[in-house]
């Protein structure tokens, strides 16, 4: 690695990952190249979770104990430190969820129950895109079965970019809502988001951005992304599993229906009716994840720590490396962008006609984690004419020579399979 | 455990050299299966003559993609099922399944087998079971369509 005044200390960070010393197949050194599925925790999130659990446990938003109040201000404080990283105008727009999965589903189920104005009904258009992980797919298949409603799509480029040369007739004034994804965790496509937004504008359509895969690697604004709704994970950005987030702008919160109902989110219950909670907690039924919602805290505090700025640099510059040295390996055909250019460090490719599974099987016995498989993305792999692909998805305690690392690995497989 | 011990050389061969693909007529009813986790699909034929415990498979044919272990695993099983009476080709599918689900604590009989023994080392990644057994459950399917005559 080259080093510059700006550039991470990628060998100091690496420390802060425990996992990331470990050795497997006996004395392989384990080169973890799958962080589109999950990423590894630095020792400050596991800390900030056994410290909950050791000194501060209890229920939150109930109860007036020590113990109660000291809950409540670290799952809040959570709060507090996610809109910011996010730059979400009120602490109140951002809601807990347990994942992107379900901030997108609960985003799909209220409309169909909201009022006139919201509510998606018969003739109307839901449009999504073809790089869309079924996670955002899916939720709105059931929505159309539901209520009436119809599924449109934006299709995608050989080179793995969006086709917005359909913008104006895919979006119309039958659209009422636009769900795309920020950045493709099978392309490493990162979308104009913007131009999206200003045409779903002109119609009066709502626009969703599944953040999963850029929330991790980027800066995010969600002010300036201009969107109603922006939803990722936890696990993928250092926190743990089990914790997502929802924001939404504050007026749609307050006027759209609540998702689940049950404790903490109700006004006043009488045995006839119930009055519900402002946002956040209208939408946040149950105990929420009060540990997990710690650990993303720290997460975030990892990450500003560090300067998402000089993330996104670091991955940018891994993002060139890789695609240069996956290119030069004969045999190499990269599913997505041939370029760094509006594009993250997950690599996804074919190998000499050998199955993705036999190709990740052989690199595993090497010590190198990668994904194999349609990547949740089935109708984006079809459209490329293959079955499934091997991932390569880099974070920022991963180095140039992991890259090396897999593009040997690759000769091995070649050596098993060709 | 060593990688070599799943990937075997009887079961490269049967990924290169795949015995009995290819969809013929004529059959008696197909299968298509699907492994939703990775996208492998195999689409399988039996043609099966005669009845109840006559029933003889006369043919297996097969085209799909995927990854070494569920081709070689759908190759091995035209060689071990056709010709044979379907409740012999029955017995040996139970005993196949039984060895890769076994987590390696089952010895594979190599008379009962033949090259599906090479399939043993399989059973220690249970991730790659379902691989194995996708041809497996087309022909299970298959052969349960031609009985009921749904074909």
């Amino acid at each position: 690695m080259t080093t510059t005044a700006a550039s991470l200390d990628v060998e100091t960070i690496r420390k802060d990952f425990p996992i990331l010393s470990r050795l497997v197949h006996g004395d392989k050194p384990l080169v973890y190249l799958d962080n589109a599925a999950t990423s590894q925790k630095p020792r400050q999130v596991l800390d900030a979770i056994v410290d909950y659990y050791e000194k501060h446990n209890a229920n939150v938003h109930r109860g007036i104990h020590t113990l109660a109040e000291e809950a409540t201000a670290l799952y809040e404080g959570a709060r507090d430190k996610v809109a910011e990283f996010i730059g979400a105008p009120s602490r109140d727009e951002v809601i807990f969820t347990k994942n992107s999965s379900e901030a997108m589903n609960l985003i799909a189920r209220v409309l169909g129950e909201a009022g006139p104005g919201y509510r998606i009904g018969p003739g109307d258009e839901i449009v999504i895109t073809e790089m869309e992980h079924h996670s955002n797919i899916v939720p709105w298949h059931m929505l159309a079965e539901r209520t009436g409603a119809t599924v449109k799509w934006f299709q995608i480029t050989d080179d793995g970019r969006l086709d917005l040369s359909t913008l104006d007739s895919v979006i119309t004034e039958r659209t009422k809502i636009v769900s795309m994804v920020h950045v493709s965790n099978l392309l490493g496509t990162i979308n104009p988001v913007e131009k999206v937004v200003k045409r779903a504008r002109e119609v009066g359509a709502l626009v969703l951005v599944d953040a999963s895969q850029s929330a991790p690697h980027m800066p995010l604004d969600v002010a300036a992304l201009g969107a109603d709704f922006v939803a990722f994970t936890g696990h993928k950005m250092l926190g743990p599993t089990g914790i997502g987030v929802l924001w939404g702008r504050l007026p749609l919160l307050q006027e759209l229906p609540p998702f689940l109902g049950g404790g903490e989110m109700i006004e006043v219950v009488t045995m006839e009716r119930s009055t519900f909670a402002q946002p956040p907690h209208k939408f946040e039924a149950g105990t929420p994840p009060i540990a997990e919602a710690v650990g993303l805290g720290a997460a975030v505090d990892y990450l500003t720590a560090v300067g998402m700025d000089r993330i996104a640099a670091h991955e940018h510059e891994l993002t060139t490396y890789v695609l240069d040295a996956l290119s030069a390996v004969d045999g190499v055909r990269i599913i997505g962008p041939a370029t760094a250019e509006d594009r993250v460090a997950e690599v996804s490719f074919t190998y000499a006609g050998i199955h993705p599974h036999d190709v990740g099987q052989v690199l595993d016995e090497q010590g190198i984690a990668v994904r194999v498989g349609h990547h949740c993305a089935r109708p984006a792999v079809v459209r490329y004419g293959i079955p499934a692909t091997t991932r390569a998805s880099f974070y920022l305690y991963n180095t140039t020579a992991e890259a090396d690392a897999l593009v040997k690995g690759l000769a091995q497989v070649k050596k098993v399979f060709g | 455990m060593n990688l070599e011990s799943m990937y075997q050389e009887i079961i490269l061969d049967h990924y290169k050299n795949p015995h009995g693909r290819g969809l013929r007529e004529p059959y008696d009813a197909e299968s298509f299966q699907v492994n939703p986790t990775c996208g492998d699909e195999v689409t399988l034929r039996v043609a099966v003559t005669g009845s109840n415990g006559e029933a003889k498979v006369t043919d297996v044919s097969y085209e799909g993609q995927g990854c070494s272990i569920s081709q070689a695993s759908t190759s091995v099983l035209t060689d071990l099922v056709t010709g044979r009476t379907v409740d012999e080709a029955m017995t040996t599918m139970d005993a196949f399944v039984e060895m890769v689900q076994s987590r390696g604590k089952i010895e594979p009989d190599e008379d009962v087998l033949e090259d599906g023994v090479a399939f043993a080392g399989v059973a220690k990644y249970p991730a790659r079971v379902k691989c194995a057994l996708l041809g497996w459950m087309a022909f299970k399917d298959a052969v349960a369509r031609a009985n009921g005559g749904t074909a």
